[in-house]
């Protein structure tokens, strides 16, 4: 029997605001412990909440972006659960009138375009942070209270890969919209996973298991594939799958129980009376509308049309706001219709610089006009591709001009006639074996002479200009 | 003169006659405290630091309560000072903050006087039993109960030992004490003070309220503590009238609408005569009076066991011992162990029973019959008070329906003592201002109040028709004799 | 509605307040007692009626987002009843 995974998954992420969702402690990573708390975010008694107008602006935004109905008429409620992370043993949350509901994200999985339902977006507070000792744990309040967005999909995803790519549109959205930084490392971008198994075909849905403690969208994407693995051996012995949480281990590359979470929770919900009701009208959601830039699947489409980028290319750029939009200054500027040869550049040797300095190919900073500059000099045929690559390492070290580097080191190709036919004079004379075994049939020769001539000129003659010399010179004799 | 026997208005008016000093007044209420506070137990401890801003306010004439202590309940927070909601589980907690109405107490040139006064844990009770430092007497009778559960400010006005004090008021906690120990308190409208700083019992129902010896103080104190507090979500931003202009001694016109409701079994017959007289009384100053219908009335205390419960229940969640407070100690214990030691342990059976019951109520399958049900009777609730408000300028009512009990009498049947709280609970659901003020004595003499309610933020008819009450009887001048 | 000794332990649980036998006893008669004179409010057609969570009318409190200062370390945890350098402890937290 076969059986096919329904798989949904719970983003949450950090939104990029200056000061927590409901007090005015800074939001700000890595500070000494409790040292960016106050008695509301500490939950001290007698405190109180007020709901940050950026906080509440931003959950909009990734709403409207995911093609949600926001809501009317939305407003916060009391989760109560015991934790000692969580100071006043609720979290403030949203429960049965989220901010934004009923939505989609339209993304590519293995080369389909899928549509993937995203059931609502709701705004919470964040719990802190425990570290857990040998004979205790230790509690720092400094995360208690930064505004988290909660986006929660349907259970329709059909595979491992398909929510892997779901992740990567949906954290593309979050950037290009500005309002996190979704950095997994610094835990402002997480990702709990719910899966279950159904034989292929059938409609209901089978006992669901949910995932936890990914760090990673490819954790992600492990994590589920293991448990698809791992239920479908059950299933197949005749056993039931437990409805648990089940814990990622990164190391050994499996799920296990977490079992101090098994009994039923009763989370007790409730109308957060401290803060009152929030109106959303259409005015507001227009004017948030407006400042929705245009978003990365769109973009990707229109880089494929426009600028005649593969599918695959267009994806290594497009997925980083900044990247896509460096990317579409380069390729503005650069003069020519066809964008091929700056394209070229951009995901060949930006991105494999960017990628050795572990960064995105914008914060190299080089300036897009200097490197369609140093484009064109290979396009003129003025430099070498190789020494073109040498260039732009020193533009992004030193942040120097094209021109003013290839200047100084002499780069520019020789390329007229005259001076090369001198030389190619001497290779051939020096090379008499080599030039015999080409006239002979041995057309790897030419390129150990064209070798030769590029020795001779301490790489400045022109390859393609050589080659053609010589091919003319060796069919003559 | 017996300097602690006036009211704030008249230390002002004597202060600025240079007749008496802000030393003079803190030394008298100390003596007075020292002398008698062993009988009645307002304070819950004591301290010889005076927290006032007394150099800035020798200067200051302008300040509107320059000088004049003022006792604070033990569930408002003081910065640096214990607030320990006379609950064990909040032992020796100190703020690092102050409270809004605290801030504006010290801004308008007042001092804080005692740490604190007495009350019901968490705010849970009607009696001031249910402290852990035992309960409030009845300084007009020691037998009695102050009321609750802001029993230690009504009763520390009563016996002279305050000028005046802070309370909180959730279902009756301000009006029904007051009425007990013969004081006039009163509970703003939902909004107009802040609740930044007031450990919260019911967030929904929760405003601090002032006590006072007579009505001018009474506003006076009102007047500093209201206004709009961007701390409070729930504050509203309107502005706060002079509330001294109401003061005119001159209700003609004035309609008021008695709620047959209000007048049923359970009610003290002695209670019934009074405030009938009362009720003359106002007629013979010139207001008018009709009978009016509340009909939701007699599920005002369900409705309120249901919502005060289920909030308070999420409120003292975070009283669990790793924070401040107290944590349970003894032996080697895992975390779920603390929490259900520390909380067992400390938490009273008052506050065991209510949190309990409000867990109940939220807890899944439960919701939609009780809390959500509840809420719903809250909107009906509401919507008789709209509908009389239609025509009637204010409500009169008793304040309780029994003068001050026994102490024991009702402790050991909660239901019973809920249901001392049937006149006052209602104004807490629909959210508007009530007020209560002596309005005579029953033959053991035991003070009886008179309740007055209005319209959401118009204090001023509260103001108004108490003064004018107030100023043609002689019960606020009576004292106990301690 | 009744409510048993079972139930009682259950929500005490979730409250995490720890009952001796004897609490356990009396609180749950007390509870069915006081749930029996709420249930009075079952006599009452609610159908149509909208919930009040908040008394008043008002909506859209905000805030800027303007960062304000934060209480100093040692104020913020100068209640706390066991610290370990500037972080709150507690009993080991098993996952």
């Amino acid at each position: 029997m076969e059986y096919e995974p329904i798989i949904g998954l719970e983003v949450h992420v950090h939104l990029k605001t200056k000061t927590k969702a409901f007090c005015g402690c800074s939001t700000e990573f890595g500070k000494e412990p409790n040292s960016q708390t106050c008695p509301v975010c500490l939950g001290f008694p007698g405190s109180l909440p007020v709901l940050n107008q950026v906080a509440l602006g931003y959950a909009i935004k990734v709403g409207l972006a995911l093609n949600c109905r926001v809501q009317e008429y939305t407003k916060f409620d009391r989760k109560n659960y015991f934790y000692p992370d969580l100071p006043k043993n609720y979290q403030i949350s949203q429960y049965d009138l989220p901010v934004a509901k009923d939505g989609f994200l339209d993304i590519d999985a293995q080369d389909k375009a899928r549509r993937i339902n995203i059931r609502r977006v709701h705004l919470e507070e964040d719990a802190g942070k425990l570290i857990h000792k040998q004979d205790c744990s230790l509690v720092d309040f400094n995360r208690t209270g930064i505004p988290l967005l909660e986006i929660v999909s349907e259970p329709e995803i059909s595979s491992p890969q398909e929510a892997y790519e779901y992740l990567v549109f949906l954290k593309s959205v979050v950037e290009y919209l500005g309002v996190s930084d979704c950095d997994m490392e610094k835990g402002s971008l997480r990702c709990d996973a719910n899966i279950s198994l159904r034989e292929e075909g059938a409609c209901g849905l089978g006992v669901k298991t949910e995932l936890k403690n990914m760090n990673s969208f490819r954790a992600v994407r492990e994590a589920l594939a293991f448990e698809i693995t791992r239920q479908t051996e059950l299933l197949i012995q005749g056993k039931t799958i437990a409805q648990e949480t089940r814990l990622w281990d990164e190391k050994s590359g499996a799920t296990s129980s977490m079992r101090s979470k098994e009994e039923a929770q009763d989370y007790r919900y409730f109308p957060e009376p401290d803060l009152p009701p929030f109106i959303i009208t259409q005015g507001q959601i227009d004017g948030i509308k407006k400042s929705i830039p245009e978003l990365p699947r769109e973009k990707l489409r229109r880089f494929i049309r426009d600028y005649g980028l593969s599918e695959y290319d267009a994806r290594i750029i497009v997925f980083s706001k900044k990247d896509a939009d460096y990317a579409e200054n380069c390729l503005e500027i650069f003069p020519e219709k066809n964008k091929k040869p700056i394209a070229n550049w951009l995901i060949g040797p930006l991105v494999s610089e960017a990628n050795t300095r572990h960064c995105g190919i914008a914060d190299l900073n080089v300036p897009a006009g200097e490197l369609v500059e140093l484009v064109k000099f290979v396009q003129r045929d003025e430099i070498s591709n190789l020494s073109a690559k040498l260039v732009l390492a020193e533009m992004i070290d030193t942040g120097k001009k094209a021109a003013d580097i290839i200047k100084a080191k002499n780069l520019i190709q020789i390329s007229d006639t005259a001076s090369l036919e001198k030389i190619l004079d001497e290779v051939v004379r020096e090379n008499s074996k080599s030039a015999l075994d080409y006239k002979q049939g041995k057309t790897g020769a030419l390129m150990f002479l064209v070798g030769q001539v590029m020795k001779k000129s301490q790489g400045k003659a022109n390859p393609k200009i050589i080659q053609e010399l010589l091919k003319r010179r060796l069919a003559d004799a | 003169m017996e300097i602690n026997k006036l009211t704030a208005y008249e230390l002002i008016k004597k202060q600025n006659a240079g007749e008496v000093t802000s030393q003079e007044i803190i030394d008298s209420l100390k003596k007075r405290t020292e002398d008698v506070d062993s009988k009645v137990k307002a304070y819950v401890r004591f301290s010889d630091k005076s927290f006032s801003n007394l150099q800035l306010t020798t200067y200051n004439l302008q300040l509107p309560l320059r000088s004049i202590p003022v006792s604070i309940k033990d569930n408002i927070c003081t910065e640096g000072l214990n607030t320990e909601c006379c609950s064990k589980i909040l032992q020796g907690f100190k703020p690092p903050y102050d409270a809004t109405v605290i801030r504006k107490l010290k801004e308008a040139g007042a001092s804080i006087f005692g740490l604190k006064t007495n009350m019901d844990e968490f705010a849970f009770g009607s009696s001031t039993e249910n402290s852990c430092f035992g309960p409030t007497r009845n300084p007009w009778n020691l037998e009695c109960v102050a009321g609750g559960s802001s029993g230690g400010s009504a009763a520390a006005v009563a016996a002279d030992e305050a000028i005046l004090a802070l309370g909180s008021d959730t279902g009756g906690s301000i009006r029904q004490p007051a009425s007990f120990c013969g004081v006039v308190g009163l509970k703003p409208t939902y909004g107009r003070v802040s609740r930044y700083g007031l450990i919260a019992f019911a967030s929904s129902l929760d405003q601090i309220g002032p006590f006072a010896k007579d009505v001018r103080d009474c506003a006076l104190l009102t007047q500093v503590i209201s206004g709009y507090d961007p701390n409070d979500s729930a504050s509203v931003e309107a502005e706060v009238p002079d509330y001294t202009k109401a003061l005119t001694n001159e209700i003609k016109g004035v309609k008021i609408g008695v709620p047959q409701e209000y007048f049923i079994q359970g009610m003290d017959a002695e209670v019934k005569d009074i405030i009938e007289e009362a009720i003359n009384k106002l007629k013979g100053l010139g207001a008018s009076a009709g009978q009016i219908s509340l009909a939701h009335t007699e599920y005002a205390v369900p409705v309120y066991y249901i919502i005060a419960t289920a909030e308070a229940s999420s409120n003292l969640a975070r009283f669990d011992g790793v924070q401040y407070g107290y944590r349970y100690r003894a032996g080697s214990q895992s975390l779920i162990d603390m929490y259900n030691k520390t909380r067992g342990d400390a938490f009273g059976d008052e506050a065991k029973r209510r949190i309990i019951l409000g867990t109940f109520v939220l807890s899944h399958g439960y919701y939609d019959a009780y809390y959500l049900r509840a809420l719903k009777v809250r909107t009906l609730i509401k919507q008789d008070f709209d509908a009389v408000f239609k025509d009637f300028d204010c409500i009169v009512t008793p304040t309780s329906p029994t003068p001050a009990f026994k102490i024991k009498e009702k402790i050991a049947d909660p239901l019973k003592m809920y249901l001392s709280d049937i006149y006052t609970i209602s104004a807490n659901l629909a959210g508007i201002p009530a007020i209560s003020l002596p309005c005579g004595f029953t033959k053991k003499g035991l003070p009886v109040g008179l309740q007055i309610l209005a319209r959401p933020f118009h204090e001023e008819m509260l103001f108004k028709v108490a003064y004018a009450y107030e100023q043609n009887t002689p019960w606020h001048k009576m004292k106990p004799e301690l | 509605m009744a409510i048993d000794k079972q139930t009682v332990k259950y929500i005490a649980h979730l409250a995490r307040i720890e009952l001796e036998p004897s609490e356990l006893e009396k609180l749950s008669l007390q509870l069915q007692d006081i749930l029996g004179f709420i249930d009075k409010l079952k006599k009452i057609e609610v159908k149509d009626i909208s919930p009040t969570s908040h008394i008043l009318a008002i909506s859209n409190v905000l805030r800027e987002d303007k960062p304000k200062e934060s209480l100093p370390i040692d104020k913020a945890m100068e209640n706390a009843p066991q610290r370990q350098g500037n972080f709150f402890v507690v009993p080991k937290v098993i996952e």
